[in-house]
C-alpha cells in the first residue's frame, strides 16, 4: 500500500506540474493576476506531494519491504538503521527522488519568499522551474520508477554496495543535489528575464542568495566526497580528477564565476549578457554532471545503474534544457541593455579577470572529461585524460587566479590603483616572503617550487585580513572606533574575506601534501615501522563482528618519542550478502595532519603487508572548504538580501517598455 | 614472464576483491630506481580500472605493468624508453597524459586558446569604452560659438 501510495503522490505532482508549468506562464502574458498567483500555489503543492512520495519510498526502506524492488537491491533487512534510510538514495531510482525533492523545494521556497519579486518575474521563474521538473518527473516514473513491485517479494535483500556504507555517503549526495538543484533558480531566473526581456540590478540581487545558497552546498559537498574518496579508498588520495570528480567541479567553477560576476550586475549594473550566460551555464553543467553519472557513459562507483534508455532520455532533457537555453540567449541577450563603463584596472575588472580565469579552469576540466568520449566517438581512437594532464593544465590557471585575489577587494570600483593597492598589501608580500624562506629552511630544498606554493597561500590569508584591517581601520584609528566600523562593515565584505581565506585554507593544505611521506612494508606481529617520529608496533590480528559484516582487523600501538599515543586498527570488512570485501583505513589524527594506515595482502609467512603515510595538514583541505561555506554564509546574511531590493516607495506610474 | 603469470594469478586468487596496489615485495631495492618507477607509475594507466593509475590500482594487470616498469628500468632504460615501450605494447590509452599530437589539438589548445582570445577581446573592449571616455564628440558649430563667447574675454585676462 505505502509503495503505491508514494507512487500516486509522485503522478499527482507530474499532473501539478503541468499546470505550473503552463498556466503562471500564460498569466504572465496577459497580465492576469489570478493565473501568475496560482503557480505560488501549485508549487508548494507539488513539494508536498513529492515529500509524501519520498517519505512512502523511505518508510519502505526503513520497514525493509522487499517486494519492492529497488529495495531489495539496496538494502537489507540487519543494516544499521542509518544506512537504511541513506540507501533510500543510494541508488539510481532513489537519488533521482532525491533529485525532484530538492527541486521542488527550491521551486516552494521562491513561492513562499519571492513575494517581493515583480509578480510577472516570479509567475514566469516559477513556470521555468517546472519544466525541469515535469522532465525529471517524467523521467522517474517512465525509466526509474522507485516503487516497482517484485511479482514475489524475496526474503532477503542484497545489500548496500559496502562501499557506500558510509557515513560520508549520507551527507555528501544530498548537498551535492542541493548545490546541483540550487543552480536550476538562477537558471530559471536567467529564462525568465530573457522571457520578460528585461533585466537590471535588482534582478542580480534575486538571483544571488539563492546562487550563494547552491553554492554553499555545492562546496561542502565536493569537500564532503573529497574526504570519503581519502578516507574509504584506501590510497589516501584526495582528488583523483575522475570524470564523477569533475562532473562536480565544473558547476562549482561555474557557480564561483556567477557569484562574483552577479556582483559586477547588482552594484554597477554591467556585465549583464555574461551573468545571464553563466546563469545558464552552471546549471547546464549540473545537468550534464548528472547526464555523465546517471548515464552509464562513465563506469564508476558513482554510477549505480547503467541502462542505455535512461541514458538517451536524460540526453533529451539535456539537448532540450542547454540547447533550449542556449538558443533563447542568442536570440534575446542581444536585446538587453549593457549599463555600467569601467576602466580595466578596477573592482569590476577584478572581477572579469577571475571570471574570464574560471571559466577557462572549467573548460579544461570539460574538455578534459569529454575529449576521450568525442575521441573514441569520432575516430575509434583510445586514449585517457587523467590526473597528470588536469595537474598539469589546471594549476596554473588557478595561479594567477589566487595571485589576484587580494588585489580585488581592495581595488575600487570604476577606477581602480593597483600601485596603491599593492602598496597597502605590503604586509602580505612580507608574510609570503617570511612563509618563503621558513618553508625552505624547515623543509631543506625537497621541492623548489612547493614553498612558493604556501606562500602565495599566505598571501591570499594575509590580503584577506589586510581588506579588513583596512576597512576597519585597525592600527590606525582608536581600537573603539575601529570596533565600530567593523560592526557596521556589510556582511557581506566580511564574507568575501572569510571565503577568500578559505580557499588560500584549502590551497595550503593542498600543498602541504608534498611533504607527505610514504612507507610500503610487510610487517610480522611485534615487529615495528617509522614514520615522521611515529613508531607504529603491529601487535597482532582481531576479529570484530558489525552488524551485517565480519571485519578482520591489525592492531598498531602507535608511540610518539617512545610515549604510546593511541592504537590504529586498519581492517578488511567482508560483507557475506554480496561476497564482497572493503578496506577500512585506520586514521589518527594529531592537530591537523593525520597518520593514514591502510592494509594489504597477508602473505604465506604471516606477515601483512601495510602501508602507512603521514599526511602533513591534511584536514586543511576540507576545513578550508568549510571556511569558504562560513563566509557564503555570511555574505547571505547581508541585509540587503535579508531587506530584499528596495521597492518604490509610491505607486508610480509604470511607463510603456518601448 | 612464466613467473609473473604465475604471481598474477596469485594475487587474483588472494582476497576477493581487495589487495594492495604496490606491495612490499614488487619493491626495487635501489631507493632512485623505485621513486622513479613510482612516479612512472602515476602516469600510467591501467587498462582494465576506470581512471586509476598503476599506482593505484589493486588490479592483477596494474601489478604486471608495474613490474614491467621496475623491469625495464633496471635493465637501464630512461623514462622516456620505458613510456615508448609500453606505449607500443599497448597503445597511447596506456598515457594518463596524452601526448601533443594532432589528434589531442584541442585537447591541449583550447583552454589556452579560449583565454588568449579572452584576454584579447578584453583589450579591445577596454581600448574601444576608453576612446570612447577619453574623445567625446566634437562640439557642433553652435556650441563652439557659445563657448568662445563664454570664455573670450576671461581667457584675455588670464593671459
Amino acid at each position: 500500500m505505502i509503495p503505491e501510495l508514494g507512487h500516486y503522490a509522485l503522478v499527482l505532482a507530474l499532473a501539478l506540474g503541468l499546470v505550473q508549468a503552463i498556466v503562471p506562464l500564460a498569466g504572465a502574458r496577459w497580465h492576469d493576476t489570478a493565473l501568475m498567483r496560482l503557480g505560488s500555489s501549485t508549487a508548494s503543492m507539488q513539494f508536498v506531494f513529492v515529500a509524501v512520495s519520498f517519505l512512502a519510498l523511505t518508510a519502505c526502506y526503513v520497514t525493509s519491504d522487499f517486494s519492492v524492488s529497488s529495495v531489495f537491491e539496496n538494502s537489507h533487512s540487519q543494516m544499521p538503521l542509518i544506512y537504511k534510510v541513506t540507501s533510500v538514495w543510494g541508488n539510481h531510482e532513489g537519488s533521482m527522488l532525491l533529485w525532484v525533492l530538492i527541486l521542488s523545494l527550491f521551486g516552494a521556497l521562491v513561492a513562499l519568499f519571492g513575494n517581493n519579486l515583480p509578480e510577472t518575474l516570479k509567475a514566469n521563474v516559477l513556470a521555468v522551474q517546472y519544466w525541469i521538473a515535469c522532465a525529471f518527473y517524467h523521467f522517474i516514473l517512465l525509466t526509474s520508477n522507485p516503487f516497482l513491485r517484485l511479482a514475489q517479494a524475496p526474503l532477503e535483500g542484497r545489500d548496500l554496495n559496502p562501499i557506500l556504507q558510509d557515513i560520508g555517503l549520507a551527507i555528501h549526495p544530498p548537498l551535492l543535489y542541493l548545490g546541483y538543484v540550487g543552480f536550476s533558480i538562477a537558471f530559471s531566473f536567467a529564462i525568465a528575464a530573457l522571457i520578460e526581456g528585461r533585466i537590471d540590478a535588482a534582478w542580480a540581487r534575486w538571483v544571488r542568495p539563492w546562487t550563494l545558497a547552491a553554492w554553499m552546498c555545492l562546496t561542502v559537498g565536493i569537500a564532503m566526497g573529497s574526504y570519503w574518496a581519502y578516507y574509504e579508498l584506501g590510497w589516501g588520495g584526495f582528488w583523483f580528477w575522475d570524470p564523477v570528480e569533475n562532473a562536480s567541479l565544473m558547476p562549482w567553477l561555474a557557480g564561483t564565476a556567477l557569484l562574483h560576476s552577479a556582483v559586477v550586475m547588482e552594484k554597477r549594473n554591467a556585465l549583464k549578457i555574461w551573468t545571464l550566460l553563466l546563469a545558464i551555464l552552471a546549471f547546464s553543467l549540473s545537468l550534464i554532471g548528472t547526464f555523465l553519472v546517471r548515464s552509464g557513459v562513465l563506469t564508476s562507483v558513482h554510477t549505480f545503474a547503467s541502462d542505455p534508455k535512461r541514458g538517451v532520455f536524460i540526453l533529451a532533457i539535456l539537448v532540450l534544457f542547454i540547447g533550449g537555453g542556449l538558443t533563447l540567449f542568442a536570440w534575446r541577450a542581444p536585446m538587453l541593455k549593457q549599463g555600467g563603463l569601467f576602466a580595466p584596472v578596477s573592482r569590476e575588472g577584478a572581477l572579469v579577470f577571475n571570471n574570464l580565469f574560471l571559466t577557462t579552469a572549467c573548460l579544461t576540466v570539460f574538455v578534459g572529461t569529454l575529449y576521450p568520449l568525442a575521441l573514441e566517438a569520432l575516430t575509434d581512437e583510445k586514449i585517457s585524460v587523467g590526473a597528470p594532464f588536469f595537474n598539469l593544465t589546471f594549476a596554473p590557471l588557478f595561479i594567477p587566479l589566487m595571485f589576484a585575489m587580494p588585489f580585488g577587494p581592495l581595488l575600487a570600483w570604476k577606477r581602480g590603483d593597483v600601485l596603491g593597492v599593492a602598496q597597502r598589501l605590503m604586509a602580505a608580500f612580507a608574510a609570503a616572503l617570511l612563509a618563503i624562506a621558513v618553508t625552505f629552511v624547515v623543509t631543506g630544498m625537497s621541492s623548489a617550487l612547493a614553498p612558493f606554493g604556501i606562500g602565495l597561500a599566505l598571501f591570499v590569508m594575509a590580503g584577506a585580513l589586510t581588506d579588513l584591517v583596512e576597512r576597519t581601520g585597525l592600527f590606525r584609528l582608536p581600537l573603539a572606533t575601529a570596533r565600530m566600523r567593523a560592526a557596521g562593515l556589510p556582511r557581506s565584505t566580511w564574507g568575501t574575506a572569510v571565503a577568500h581565506f578559505g580557499i588560500a585554507v584549502t590551497l595550503f593544505g593542498i600543498v602541504c601534501q608534498t611533504w607527505a611521506s610514504e612507507r610500503i612494508v610487510a610487517l610480522k606481529p611485534t615487529q615495528t615501522v617509522e614514520l615522521a617520529g611515529y613508531d607504529l608496533t603491529f601487535d597482532g590480528m582481531v576479529q570484530h563482528a558489525g552488524p551485517n559484516f565480519r571485519e578482520l582487523a591489525a592492531k598498531f600501538t602507535v608511540r610518539s618519542g617512545g610515549v604510546p599515543i593511541g592504537v590504529m586498527e586498519p581492517s578488511k570488512r567482508s560483507f557475506a550478502s554480496r561476497g564482497t570485501t572493503t578496506t577500512e583505513a585506520a586514521l589518527m589524527t594529531r592537530g591537523v595532519s593525520q597518520l593514514y594506515l591502510s592494509l594489504g595482502d597477508t602473505n604465506d609467512d604471516g606477515s601483512i603487508a601495510v602501508r602507512l603515510y603521514h599526511k602533513p595538514m591534511v584536514l586543511l583541505i576540507w576545513l578550508g572548504a568549510v571556511v569558504m561555506m562560513l563566509g557564503g554564509g555570511l555574505s547571505l546574511s547581508d541585509r540587503r538580501l535579508r531587506i530584499g531590493a528596495p521597492k518604490p516607495a509610491t505607486k508610480s506610474v509604470l511607463q510603456p517598455a518601448e | 614472464m612464466r613467473a609473473l603469470g604465475k604471481l598474477a594469478l596469485l594475487i587474483a586468487l588472494a582476497l576477493p576483491g581487495v589487495t594492495h596496489a604496490v606491495t612490499p615485495s614488487e619493491m626495487l631495492k635501489d631507493p632512485v630506481l623505485e621513486s622513479r618507477a613510482r612516479n612512472l607509475s602515476r602516469e600510467l594507466r591501467c587498462m582494465v580500472c576506470q581512471n586509476q593509475s598503476i599506482d593505484d590500482s589493486e588490479a592483477p594487470l596494474a601489478k604486471d605493468l608495474r613490474l614491467l616498469v621496475r623491469e625495464r628500468l633496471t635493465l637501464g632504460d630512461s623514462d622516456k624508453q620505458v613510456l615508448d615501450f609500453l606505449v607500443s605494447r599497448y597503445g597511447e590509452f596506456v598515457l594518463l597524459k596524452p601526448r601533443f599530437e594532432w589528434h589531442t589539438l584541442l585537447l591541449w589548445g583550447v583552454s589556452p586558446a579560449v583565454l588568449l582570445i579572452g584576454v584579447f577581446a578584453l583589450v579591445m573592449m577596454a581600448r574601444r569604452r576608453s576612446a570612447v571616455i577619453a574623445s567625446p564628440p566634437a562640439l557642433s558649430e553652435a556650441e563652439q560659438r557659445r563657448l568662445s563667447t563664454l570664455t573670450g574675454p576671461s581667457s584675455a585676462n588670464v593671459d
